[in-house]
């Protein structure tokens, strides 16, 4: 059997993993393995592997008509990444998003985040929503008439972008 | 001050404490975070990458759970000394490998580590002795949230911290425990127990050693999945895995010892025979047979010595430890000869295995 990565040595470590009722099946020669970090202590995982071994070929379904997508932040491109398996910056999630997709859902559980938030941006979260809402009631307080209801809504609003102005968009 | 300085030495380290840390040795949280407009460290040019250390480091040494902190760039440590920063399992194999641009923060505690500049900006890790996962969560989420309040942070709403790598996205973490099993190991039932903890999506394996061999029985227990599920629910997960873990460790000890007892102190006598008596042993050997001196402990067969010289000779066995404690540098073949006077040394106090009279009803099972 040979190595899936180089396609020249025997195999002599094989893998096998069942992620989410999926098996998965990776046969490595001696060198292979040990480049691919499968002694390493802290950060090996079967999902890195298939990475190198599949991904490339996953992201270019993202490229429309076969001319290379290319990050217009970094330079990185679809070839970089079937070499490195690795991402150029965190805008090449966005140039990159259409290939990602079954990828990400393939190695995850889901394919959108639901954990921490940085506080920053939970904040500005929470605000926004906040002045939306503030707005809404202030624009039907304006239809109904109701203007005394509606300046109290206007302080209200203006008091949160006075304090927390850096925190809200626009 | 050197890294060698400011580390504890081997027998301190060894004598911190955590829940059930007759199985499981120490649980690890590891964050991967990276900085908003800076590009990915693998992909950064040199300059780049020297520019963000010198932004990342003294944010992270202005952390006040950093206080009292060593730091240092990669490429003023010697290779044995990120050799040992390495079998103290303070940083990866990788992160040993880096130069200019990266470097390492540590905790006077040696409990919070952060590698700048790794794979990813920020790696960093909270440690603990024994089972403490929620402890080791709650350590990385104040540094993190800490870290966050003075550097923008590549996240997006919908993908969470964005990493370099896609396994790694979303929560970026990596939960983990170092758990000692050598009873499921010798019941020949540890292949099953990998199988079934696969299929919950987790990874279980060696610590030591090439491939699937599992050198000293130490096996690593974590998480692969980062996107999907938040932090918490992976470490109640883990915690639930762990526990049930524990349970068929200990459970198969109890079953040796009653079926096979015979067999369970012929393995931890000999082994302490060639511990305390040989001239020469590789790391290999030594992994293997301090392991089964660990259960013999375990199961009182050592009175009167306690687990942490055990867990101590585990560490100051390692090339890097041994090779530290000489001041020539060693071969191979020296280091194996060293090892061993080291260990006839250290065991001299140690009185051989002593078990307990069979009661009379237990059938003495032969192998
Ligand atoms: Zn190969
Ligand atoms: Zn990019």
């Amino acid at each position: 059997m040979l190595c899936n990565l180089c396609k020249k040595n025997e195999a002599t470590v094989h893998l096998t993993q069942i992620v989410a009722e999926k098996m998965q099946k990776v046969d490595l020669c001696e060198a292979c393995s040990k480049e691919k970090g499968v002694s390493d202590t802290t950060g090996f995982s079967l999902a890195d592997l298939l990475l190198g071994l599949g991904a490339g070929q996953e992201l270019e379904k993202g490229s429309s008509a076969g001319n290379e997508l290319k990050c217009p932040q970094c330079g990185f491109t679809q070839a970089d990444f079937k070499k490195a398996g690795r991402l150029g910056c965190a805008e090449c999630y966005h140039t990159f998003a259409e290939g990602l997709e079954g990828l990400l859902k393939s190695m995850h559980k889901g394919v959108r985040h639901t954990g921490k938030v940085p506080q920053a941006l939970r904040q500005s979260r929470e605000l926004t929503d906040k002045v939306k809402s503030l707005q809404k009631k202030l624009e039907k307080a304006i239809a109904e008439e109701n203007f005394e209801q509606a300046a109290v809504c206007r302080d209200e609003i203006n008091q949160l972008r006075q304090t927390h102005g850096n925190l809200l968009p626009g | 001050m050197s890294i060698s300085e400011f580390l504890s030495t081997p027998a301190e380290m060894c004598r911190r404490e955590g829940a059930n840390d007759r199985i499981v040795m120490s649980s690890r949280i590891r964050l991967a975070r990276n900085l908003r407009g800076f590009p990915f460290p693998g992909w950064a040019k040199k300059a780049d990458r020297i520019k963000s250390f010198e932004v990342m480091r003294p944010a992270v040494e202005s952390l006040p759970m950093m206080a009292g902190s060593f730091s240092e760039a990669m490429e003023n440590l010697s290779a044995l000394e990120k050799q040992i920063l390495v079998e103290r399992h303070l940083i990866s194999r990788e992160h040993a490998a880096k130069a200019a641009g990266s470097g390492l923060v540590l905790n006077k505690a040696e409990s919070l580590c952060v590698m700048i500049n790794e794979e990813d900006h920020f790696r960093m890790q909270a440690l603990c002795p024994g089972l403490q996962l929620r402890q080791a969560w709650q350590s990385i989420d104040e540094l993190d949230t800490a870290l966050e309040r003075v550097l923008p942070y590549a996240f997006s709403p919908e993908l969470g911290y964005l990493t370099a790598c896609p396994t790694n996205l979303g929560t970026g973490i990596r939960v983990s425990a170092m758990l000692h099993l050598p009873a499921l190991v010798l019941a020949e039932q540890m292949n099953q127990i990998i199988q079934a903890v696969n299929k919950l999506g987790l990874a279980v394996r060696g610590l030591y050693g090439e491939g699937t061999e599992a050198l000293g029985n130490v096996f690593q227990v974590s998480n692969q999945m980062t996107l999907g599920e938040s932090e918490v629910e992976i470490v109640e997960k883990l915690n639930k895995v762990l526990a049930q873990m524990i349970e068929h460790e200990e459970n198969a000890r109890a079953t040796l010892l009653e079926k096979k007892p015979k067999m369970v102190f012929n393995h931890i006598g000999r082994a302490y025979g060639i511990l305390a008596n040989a001239h020469s042993i590789s790391s290999k050997e030594t992994m293997n047979l301090l392991s089964l001196a660990r259960l013999g402990f375990d199961l009182g067969l050592f009175p009167g010595i306690q687990r942490s010289l055990v867990d101590e000779l585990f560490v100051i066995t390692q090339p890097a430890h041994l090779q530290n404690a000489h001041s020539e540098k060693l071969s191979a073949e020296a280091r194996d000869l060293l090892r061993a006077d080291m260990l006839r040394e250290r065991l001299k106090p140690v009185k051989r295995p002593n078990p307990p009279a069979s009661p009379p009803d237990a059938p003495a099972a032969e192998t």
